[in-house]
């Protein structure tokens, strides 16, 4: 019985987790075409952002979310701005700008704080127990901070106007432009929102992590994992496959023995059993050939 | 006596004719002749370990480049290819006692079998759904190796493995000549039948399938050459290394490969070739400055890519020769007249 409190609670927050990585990425793959492979990069700088302001200069953790997800979002708009954009046109060059992007940003980071492991007070202290497991604040805070960006993301994108011209950008740029459709602009847009999410979610998962400079690479790729079962550009799907994987994980973790070391083969083989009976993922729309 | 004469003057009339008339072609002989010749004049055992781990990588590369520029499948997880070939021949060599002649091919067909593995699921998707769906291999292949340390040595890999050759130099002389002979062989498959269909696959797979070829069994094809070529160079490393271990699948070896092919140039061979004979040594020297060697390395590649966004041996390429409009020759940038149909080059 413990166990399976255990499976839920650490599945449900991977899961959240994984859901807003996801969302972010698949709606800059889905309105510019890129493959952000720096997308978690920024989730960590958002976490090591909030170690700074609360343990260098002192202020309360809440401040240090506030500057993360503001000064992540920055950087993501001029890093797209100086390297991603002059090159948009070319696919390939895009791609190894953002893992040299990443590098950059992991060495940055391992220069500051060597490497060493840190880790971050949580923003709500104490836990309760249900059933004898110990669930933490922090843990149902960060859950119910995902279940609600996830909403506001939805009527964002969902009700306005911005939204709209997002999802018209996404299914055909050229016929979007035609429609007037600022299309440099909504990208421009869609990669701020990209990126804080990926910072918002840095600032609220932090306190239950490790901080290292390596700490973006398990992460990216079950975002991709999650991001390619769920279909890409569905948001739907990224939600879904998030925690199907995020289960997943926590059970191998759980019941397998030498589990930590097959959590990510697991999670990896499930996304590509179901690809192979769903080439296009759980929800992806098969698209027209594009030529 | 004849004989010799006239193929002398034979190779004499190519070289007058074919070579030195394009820049870029007296480049690759130099580069040829470069590395023959370069254990002649420096015994330095460092510079030669340079080398050799860079024609090594260079075969990678190259490898990559034949699957993911040439046919367009984006392969994440090349490393895959590169971590079979690499335990197989360990595992080959350390409980079977197949010597490095033998162990290298049987690994490297190891590699095929995977390309194969992974071919057949990948053959349903393309595009990013591809290259992320490929990213997930080397990773489960890890855990795997993680998981039953009895068999792999789990973090620590496996060590005790033959050496490549007897002497620094014999190592240096089997990686480089391997390298070029192999880089050739690609180069070659690319120029053949198969190569265009590889292109044409690239380009438009429905026109392709459209023209009665089975794009399939292609794909397939380009997957299991990929894999041969980068599980020699896998075996290579292993036993140069004498240690074959998880580093060889880790993500960012595959990351690495992608960042030398396009930094290069894809849809080359030579460009990925000559990127690794740049990157390489160039983070090995840089090991003066360890702490910051990875951070002006990315810094590199981000800012030429920002002026070259088609690779650096493209762009070099196109500011030294020119197209002929008419025969679709390539000259010199200096000449103002094709040297074949003398038509005006613009």
């Amino acid at each position: 019985m413990v166990i399976v409190l255990d499976i839920i609670m650490s599945g449900l927050i991977s899961g959240s987790v994984y859901a807003l990585l996801a969302i972010g990425f698949s709606l800059i793959f889905g309105v510019a075409r890129i493959v952000n492979i720096a997308h978690t990069a920024f989730y960590m700088v958002a976490a090591y952002c909030i170690y700074i302001v609360t343990h260098k200069m002192g202020f309360h953790p809440m401040w240090g979310m506030v500057a993360a997800i503001v000064l992540v979002t920055l950087m993501g708009l001029i890093s797209y701005k100086i390297f991603i954009n002059p090159i948009r046109e070319h696919e390939g060059a895009v791609l190894i700008a953002t893992i040299a992007l990443a590098m950059a940003l992991q060495e940055i980071m391992a220069l500051i704080f060597t490497g060493t492991y840190l880790s971050v007070p949580s923003l709500v202290k104490g836990y309760l127990v249900i059933l004898g497991v110990k669930v933490f604040y922090q843990q149902l805070l960060t859950f119910c901070v995902a279940l609600l960006v996830m909403a506001v993301l939805w009527v964002l994108l969902m009700r306005t106007k911005l939204g709209l011209a997002i999802r018209s950008t996404a299914q055909d740029r050229e016929v979007a432009n035609l429609m007037g459709i600022n299309e440099a602009r909504v990208a421009m847009m869609t990669m701020g929102i990209s990126v804080g999410l990926a910072a918002l979610t840095g600032a609220v998962v932090v306190p239950l992590t490790i901080l290292e400079p390596h700490m973006w690479m398990h992460p990216l790729i079950m975002m991709m994992a999650v991001v390619v079962l769920g279909g890409l550009g569905s948001l739907k799907g990224s939600f879904m496959g998030a925690y199907i994987l995020g289960f997943a994980e926590a059970s191998v973790v759980f019941l397998a023995p030498m589990g930590a070391f097959l959590k990510g083969s697991v999670a990896l083989s499930i996304m590509i059993l179901v690809l192979l009976i769903r080439p296009e993922g759980l929800f992806g729309v098969s698209f027209e050939e594009e030529r | 006596m004849d004989l010799i004469l006239f193929y002398l003057r034979k190779l004499f009339t190519v070289l007058k004719n074919e070579v030195l008339v394009l820049p870029s072609r007296v480049v690759v002989v130099l580069f040829f002749l470069f590395l023959l010749l370069l254990p002649m004049f420096t015994k330095d055992t460092y510079l030669l370990r340079i080398f050799t781990l860079t024609s090594i990588f260079a075969i990678f590369a190259a490898s990559w480049d034949l699957l993911s520029g040439f046919t367009g499948q984006m392969n994440f997880g090349h490393a895959l290819f590169f971590g079979v070939g690499a335990y197989g021949a360990a595992l080959l060599n350390l409980h079977a006692h197949i010597p490095p002649w033998g162990s290298i091919p049987l690994g490297a067909l190891g590699a095929v079998l995977a390309g194969l593995i992974i071919g057949i699921p990948s053959l349903r998707l393309r595009g990013t759904y591809l290259a992320l769906t490929t990213l997930a291999f080397p990773i489960i292949l890890m855990g795997l190796v993680f998981a039953f340390p009895d068999l792999t040595g789990g973090e620590l890999g496996i060590s005790g493995i033959a050496r490549l050759a007897r002497s620094r130099v014999a190592d240096y002389y089997t990686a480089v000549v391997l390298m070029l002979g192999l880089c050739t062989i690609m180069w070659k498959i690319t120029d053949s039948h198969t190569g265009i269909i590889f292109h044409a696959i690239r380009e438009d797979e429905l026109a392709v399938r459209a023209a009665g070829i089975n794009t399939t069994r292609y794909k397939l094809l380009a997957f299991c050459l990929s894999g041969f070529f980068a599980g020699i160079s896998g075996g290579l490393y292993a036993h140069f290394m004498r240690i074959a271990g998880p580093s060889t699948l880790e993500v960012s070896l595959s990351f690495t490969v992608v960042i030398w092919a396009i930094f290069g140039g894809i849809v080359t061979i030579y460009g990925p070739v000559g990127a690794v004979f740049i990157l390489f040594p160039l983070l090995e020297f840089l090991r003066v400055v360890q702490d910051y060697r990875t951070l002006m390395f990315a810094c590199v590649v981000l800012l030429i890519l920002l002026y070259m966004p088609d690779g650096l041996f493209r762009w070099l390429r196109d500011k030294i020769e020119k197209e002929c409009p008419r025969c679709k020759i390539r000259n010199i940038a200096t000449r103002d007249t094709c040297r074949v149909c003398t038509a005006p080059l613009d």
